[in-house]
């Protein structure tokens, strides 16, 4: 038995402070020394370890965020002179799409590579836009293995890159007219993108790469970056080129697997010089999600070319011409696999979407809406501390914001230390794999493959609240409120 | 016994002598008094919804013991100084910005009143801060909470919380009340099935959901008995076992047999009148159980007869059944087992969950017992809490319709759970086809959760809620967590007897079903936000 797919989390702690939920508040004055002190018995040591670092200049930086609003000391003082209150740095940390709950779990799922864990019930909005509104399946009693999860059940998390034909074609003679199938696998549903805005120096580059080998699948980096790479890292890297640096890139194309071309008009004949230097290369294409992506990837599917990377916004969105956002993910990748199906062209076509990624259920749920894989952007900086606060940045000449630098960036993304960044989007990854067993192992789906499309495994709320709410009486909200 | 007499005793039915233990409590059974009494908040500094500030500049003169009619402001007799104001029973700006008010009266302007900060940092979209203040208002007084606080739904535009009753909206039609002090039943027979076994009434539609020993505490476990037997209702024991000093309670307690099997013993089968498959839990479909290390304490571990200290993870499904089929035979076991009790099916909310509840109802179930995604959990996984399986409020209407149209609604009762968080979703769950409810999250929110969702790790609940360490637990007495769960019933009862009679209806039973008498509040076109 060939060994198990594993991801090697080990801790890789924050190296900056993470914004805390709550903020205490604590009025000195008029405290009465009853000496019955609640800030002792805080069940978190968050009080005593505040104490140590304004006694100590050597004691870690460790400020009242670690807070969870049990409010014990709040209602147990003597006087009643504590108080908390929501950290308003926290609430405006992120944007509506990168919220900051989805901030603070993704810091605390890449330190360490645990799956969030927590009691009570579900906490967040009954439903919400694009991914917010599918819930998956689960399966009450048929399961096809008998161990669990945590067993020895083994749930395939491997997809492969490539076309699938769904027959061989031979000659009159006997010999095979279909070329032969080259797929490649890797063993994670998610390759490792370039993040949403140029913000990447080569270190972080590097850092892609490293983990890509680590958890056996690809790196997107821009050719330049890729020439960093170490020969045995070659096979995960996916260099994106454009037309002159497919000549300067020669030694690198031969000993990569995959390689990326931006959408273009001359894309397919970009892609057949690839093929002339390395044959056996798979060749992707770039090209971003919106309303017209399906009938592209039809004409492209034409000229031979069969693995289509969709890009969509930041916050999972269609970019239209304009640059305007369009629908969600969620609704556009579907009609995309939809057309694929009906043209009988799904398992030639591998579809890789990226953008708004950003949690792991969203890995689960893009590949029920169609994806056969997807890719991790702005996600992964996130792990590097990342608070997606780029809009408030000046812009360079170029127009683009700055990025990562230590004057600006408050996670100082562009210094980090390749290997520790390295640690820590494996760590995410790793986290992140692990919930996908979860959702997979709940659906009794042993296999990540299976999930592609499968949207009677999934619930959507437009058909639910249909079926379950539309005999009621609807009201506005205004006369409710009246 | 030779082998032909064996032989001939397979899948004979003639009944062997009853043993008197069957279906019965060997123990002396303790009753409860359902009795509403204060149980006042067990912190020193009651939570409310707003702040009342008192400036240095105060002299103590006492207007404002006078100005205000809800007692925020105290001056006993002989004090020289005003008290500090009790401001958890402040209305804020409703009566703050009149001129009779203290803010107003207050000589030296020494008086503001502010929403608390404090009070905002608690609760979420699902379990608003509103919510549980206003179940904590229920939980201490035994009755309604006061206007200021919202309490019949919350804040996450969706499910209950875009569902009103018709008569609660301007502009529809009012059905004709019940006259004043007119009887109305609010009790459920949990057995339709016709079968031999009994009906079992329960006194509200309302019972309380599993929790193990190890996931909350012992008195969290007992005041839940306790108080569900002085409603003449049930609580179960979860899937961490039964614990010796439930056993007084016995005839209101619900044996759970969960994938773990921890302490299911014929015994505990026997003891009791009702025993309930989990099959799985809302909060963490397709996963089993779930206890952390740091929560598997010496004491918790002798019960579930594991080591302590380690994870304990339930498996998921139950390794026995695969099938309908099998499911029949696991039920057919606890009928044997104990020939007179009730057998509920707890099951969360897959897609084909109505063919799921048919299946059960013809393997004989009494009770089909669904879990929808959003419930409660001493630990689960995040992403199972929020993706997994469809909330209770799409699935009952579901499985109601197509039991109807099976032509076996009345054969079986549905419950539902997994969410229900106030009077109002009690009232909305059986208005769309449920028969009652289990709860759960309530009924900690009573003893004064404040659900920051700590509950899975360390020495669990900061508040002593769910957490068996023996310093925290004891932050909580037995005899109050009672009074505080009795009280919140009381105050359920009061709003459903007061909703029904609005309805014209005698009992609880006529709403079932009802779900024209709901309406669907739409997202305000202008803001985008549902209204609350």
């Amino acid at each position: 038995m060939p060994d198990r797919y594993h991801i090697h989390t080990a801790a890789a702690p924050a190296r900056f402070h993470r914004i805390g939920k709550f903020a205490n508040v604590d009025w000195r004055e008029d405290c009465s020394r009853c000496s019955n002190c609640v800030k002792l018995r805080c069940l978190y040591d968050v009080y005593r370890r505040e104490a140590a670092y304004n006694r100590d200049p050597l004691a870690p930086v460790s400020t009242l965020d670690e807070c969870k609003a049990c409010l014990s000391c709040v209602q147990g003082c003597t006087k009643g002179l504590l108080n908390i209150s929501l950290n308003p740095e926290f609430l405006s940390t992120g944007d509506e799409y990168w919220r900051p709950d989805i901030l603070l779990t993704t810091w605390n799922q890449a330190d360490a590579g645990r799956i969030p864990v927590s009691g009570a019930g579900y906490r967040g909005r009954f439903h919400g836009p694009g991914f917010d509104s599918i819930w998956t399946d689960m399966s009450e009693i048929v399961r096809p293995t008998r161990d669990g999860i945590h067993g020895r059940e083994y749930i395939s998390t491997s997809v492969d890159i490539g076309p699938k034909p769904l027959r061989l074609k031979f000659a009159p003679g006997g010999a095979m007219l279909t070329p032969p199938l080259r797929l490649l696998e890797i063993q994670l549903p998610a390759i490792l993108d370039m993040p949403a805005w140029p913000a990447q120096g080569a270190r972080l580059a590097a850092a892609r790469i490293a983990a890509a080998k680590d958890l056996h699948t690809l790196a997107v980096v821009r050719s330049g970056d890729a020439v960093q790479a170490l020969p045995k890292q070659l096979p995960s890297v996916v260099p994106l080129l454009s037309g002159e640096d497919i000549a300067n890139s020669q030694d690198i194309l031969e000993g990569v697997k995959m390689a990326q071309l931006r959408d273009g008009p001359d894309v397919a004949a970009l892609a057949d010089k690839l093929r002339s230097i390395n044959g056996r290369l798979t060749i992707s294409v770039r090209l971003p999600l919106s309303p017209v992506s399906a009938a592209r990837i039809l004409e492209l599917n034409r000229a031979g070319l069969k693995v289509f990377h969709l890009c969509a916004n930041l916050h999972g969105r269609e970019r239209l011409a304009d640059g305007r956002p369009g629908r969600h993910i969620k609704d556009s990748l579907r009609e995309v696999h939809g057309r694929l199906v009906a043209e009988g062209l799904r398992d030639e076509i591998t579809l890789i979407v990226s953008g708004g990624i950003a949690m792991a259920e969203h890995m689960a749920k893009a590949i029920i809406c169609g994806a056969d894989l997807v890719g991790v952007d702005t996600a992964l900086l996130v792990a590097l501390g990342c608070r997606v606060c780029r809009d408030a940045h000046p812009r360079g000449a170029d127009g683009e914001a700055r990025c990562g630098v230590a004057e600006l960036c408050p996670a100082e993304t562009d210094s980090t230390d390749s290997a520790y960044a390295t640690q820590r989007m494996v760590n995410l990854m790793g986290a992140w794999h692990s919930q996908l067993i979860e959702v997979l192992g709940a659906m009794g789906i042993r296999e990540v493959r299976r999930l592609r499309g499968e949207v009677g495994r999934a619930i959507f709320m437009e058909d639910i609240e249909k079926e379950a709410f539309g005999d009621l009486c609807r009201v506005p909200g205004s006369r409710v409120s009246a | 016994m030779t082998t032909s007499d064996a032989a001939v005793r397979v899948g004979v039915s003639t009944p062997e002598p009853e043993s008197p233990r069957l279906g019965h409590s060997d123990w002396p059974q303790e009753t409860v008094v359902r009795e509403i009494r204060p149980a006042p908040d067990r912190y020193r500094n009651v939570l409310g919804k707003y702040k009342v500030d008192r400036l240095a500049a105060c002299q103590s003169c006492g207007r404002c013991v006078q100005a205000c009619q809800y007692g925020v402001h105290g001056k006993p007799a002989g004090y020289a100084f005003t008290l500090r104001p009790l401001d958890y029973l402040c209305i804020g700006p409703d009566c703050a910005e009149t001129p009779a008010s203290c803010v107003a009266q207050c000589p030296q302007h020494a008086l503001t009143v502010r929403p608390n900060g404090s009070a905002q940092c608690m609760g979420d979209p699902r379990w608003s801060s509103d919510l549980i203040l206003a179940t904590w208002h229920q939980a201490a007084t035994g009755h309604a909470a006061p206007p200021h606080l919202e309490s019949r739904t919350g804040a996450s535009g969706g499910g209950f919380d875009s569902l009103r009753f018709k008569f609660e909206v301007p502009g529809f039609e009012a059905p004709t009340p019940l006259p004043a002090g007119a009887e109305i039943d609010t009790g459920l027979d949990l057995n339709h099935r016709g079968d031999t076994r009994p009906r079992i009434h329960i006194d509200i539609p309302v019972y309380g959901g599993g929790m193990s020993f190890g996931s909350v505490s012992i008195h969290t476990i007992l005041g839940k008995a306790r108080a569900a037997a002085a409603w003449n209702t049930f609580t179960c024991t979860g899937e961490g076992g039964f614990h010796d000093r439930l056993k007084p309670y016995d005839d209101h307690v619900i044996t759970q047999v969960a994938t773990g099997l921890f302490g299911v013993r014929e015994d505990t089968i026997q003891r009791v009148r009702i025993v309930e498959f989990k099959y799985a839990q809302g909060a963490k479909p397709g996963l089993g159980g779930h206890l952390l290390g740091d929560k598997n304490t010496p004491a918790v571990a002798r019960m579930r007869e594991a080591v302590a200290g380690n994870a304990l993870f339930s498996p998921f499904p139950f390794h026995s059944v695969y099938s309908v089929e099998d499911h029949k035979k696991h039920v057919d076991w606890i009928k044997e087992t104990n020939r007179r009790c009730l057998v509920s099916v707890k099951v969360s909310t897959p897609t084909d969950v109505d063919m799921v509840a048919v299946g059960s109802y013809y393997a004989g179930a009494h009770i089909i017992h669904l879990d929808g995604s959003y419930g409660g959990t001493g630990a689960a996984p995040d992403i199972a809490k929020k993706n997994i399986a469809m909330p209770i409020e799409y699935a009952v209407p579901k499985v109601h319709k197509f039991l109807a149209a099976e032509g076996i609604r009345d054969k079986v009762t549905l419950i539902a759970s997994g969410g229900i968080r106030t009077a109002f979703d009690v009232l909305k769950a059986i208005a769309l086809g449920a028969d009652g409810v289990v709860v759960g999250t309530v009924e900690l929110v009573a003893l004064g959760c404040v659900r920051c969702s700590c509950c899975e790790s360390g020495r669990g609940c900061p508040r002593g809620i769910a957490s068996t360490d023996p310093e925290l637990m004891m932050q909580m007495s037995l005899e109050w967590a009672t009074q505080r769960i009795i009280n919140l019933f009381g105050a359920w009862r009061e709003q459903m007897v007061d909703v029904l009679g609005r309805l014209g209806m005698t009992s609880i039973r006529e709403l079932r079903g009802r779900s024209d008498l709901l309406c669907y509040v739409d997202d305000d076109p202008v803001s985008g936000e549902v209204s609350q």
